[in-house]
């Protein structure tokens, strides 16, 4: 029997090896898979490369993983915020190298990755600084960059709900970069709210199935109520929103 | 002089924004634009992080934090909005499916140019979707203070700042003026009474024409 289902935190993040590249879901707070990276600063992977669209916030999910020295090299298209202050340390300290990739870009290189695609040329940057040194060519008289496939070795995602086969559900706008990164991976994990019987979800819902899943972790539910600290389970029983 | 509020540019914006458009909304200065459509016109807010039919944000203590605008604010969906995931978030951006961008900036040239991304030196560089609205949307407004707090003009002959897009710039919304990018430069639509176009011209870093 088919079963993605993993039972702990250890047992999702089990082989993560250094110097990966890793993508990780999450527009800001909304959709960031806090338990998988609370887990993977826990397993221990170093030397990492991070793909976000933002670059932490506060001290908590991807900005702790900055914070514990992790991270080599983060590739988003927002490190720069309010409440992103341990990112601009280790940066301006040069502890942590940035590639600024325009945010379109960036979802469509990871879905090229997921797609098997060698690379595409787009207008998004061209003449600019963030398009120095690519290939370029005119297509239908207009100005188009030549931009590569992200691939990377893990995935960490945040979906709602989920199945023993890896199929998933999301929650409003937290969906954001899970499908496509959860395509451009070798290992795609998945914390969902809830593990569901097979059968349960609904298939013409269904947003990521599971041929793009390999884990799922179930962490209860993180609806949340404040822009950078989720309901942990034990302030928030699953199935039970406070 | 007395100069439009932050408030009432926005309110010069909304009025141009007509109903049916599909508007992408930047952060900072353009989410003000929000606040000033009419609620008997239908217009549909697109948020870069995957929501269609953006409504205004929710009453205090009905935050919900994964319903957020691309400022990280909590927004609500409005009925008949939906959501979907960054690849087709960003499709409708750099697909020219997009009618209207609002964008704020900090230098637009006398052709068109925009510089709104960075400011150079050792500023920590932040685009998020700004290029991909400048490249994508079929219309680029953009909305800013005509000048900067030490009075130079933010339009200029050749943006000095690094760019986020060339040509792309549709019309120019500042506290004293519209102004319209044109195949022959920069067109004043409008401008506040207390300015004559000679002075609206000398506080314009590039040459200005009048309708």
């Amino acid at each position: 029997m088919i079963n993605k289902i993993v039972a702990s935190p250890a047992e999702a993040l089990a082989g993560v090896a250094d110097g990966s590249t890793v993508l990780i879901s999450g527009f800001g707070g909304s959709g960031m898979p806090w338990q998988l990276i609370d887990a993977l600063i826990e397993q221990g992977a170093r030397d990492l490369t991070i793909v976000n669209n933002n670059a932490g916030n506060g001290e908590t999910g991807l900005a702790a993983l900055l914070k514990a020295g992790r991270v080599r090299k983060i590739i988003c298209s927002f490190p720069r915020q309010a409440d992103s202050w341990v990112f601009d340390g280790l940066y301006r300290a040069g502890k942590v190298e940035l590639e600024l990739v325009p945010q379109g870009n960036l979802a469509e290189r990871i879905r090229a990755a997921g797609a098997g695609i060698g690379g595409f040329f787009t207008p998004t940057g061209y003449g600019t600084a963030l398009a120095e040194g690519k290939e370029t060519r005119i297509i239908n008289g207009r100005g188009h960059v030549f931009e590569t496939p992200i691939h990377a070795d893990l995935a960490l995602i945040k979906a709602l709900r989920g199945d023993r086969w890896g199929n998933l559900t999301y929650r409003k706008a937290a969906r954001n970069f899970g499908p496509v990164m959860a395509s451009a991976a070798r290992c795609t994990v998945a914390q969902v709210d809830e593990v569901v019987e097979l059968g349960a979800l609904d298939p013409e819902t269904v947003v990521t199935p599971g041929i793009f899943v390999t884990r799922v972790l179930a962490v209860g539910s993180t609806v949340m109520r404040g822009p950078q600290k989720p309901a942990t389970p034990a302030a928030a029983p699953a199935g039970k929103p406070d | 002089m007395t100069r439009l509020t932050r408030d009432q540019i926005a309110a010069r914006v909304a009025r141009d924004i007509p109903e049916g458009a599909y508007v992408n909304l930047g952060i900072g200065l353009p989410t003000l634009v929000a606040n000033h459509l009419p609620a008997d016109r239908e217009v549909f807010l697109h948020s870069e992080n995957g929501i269609l039919g953006m409504g205004p944000a929710p009453a205090a203590g009905e935050e919900d934090w994964d319903l957020i605008n691309a400022g990280k604010q909590p927004v609500t969906l409005r009925t008949g909005g939906a959501f979907f995931h960054h690849a087709d978030s960003f499709a409708m951006m750099r697909g020219g499916h997009l009618d209207i961008c609002v964008l704020g900036a900090f230098q637009v040239s006398a052709g068109g140019d925009l510089a709104n991304w960075h400011t150079g030196g050792d500023a920590i560089p932040a685009v998020g979707g700004a290029m991909d609205l400048a490249a994508g949307a079929k219309r680029v407004f953009v909305m800013m203070e005509h000048q900067t707090k030490s009075g130079e003009s933010k339009f200029v002959e050749r943006c000095t700042y690094p760019l986020t897009g060339i040509g792309c710039v549709s019309t120019v919304y500042t506290d004293v003026a519209v102004i319209d990018v044109t195949a022959s430069g920069l067109v004043a639509r409008e401008w506040i009474d207390s300015l004559t176009f000679e002075q609206l011209c000398a506080i314009t870093g590039a040459p200005l024409a009048r309708i």
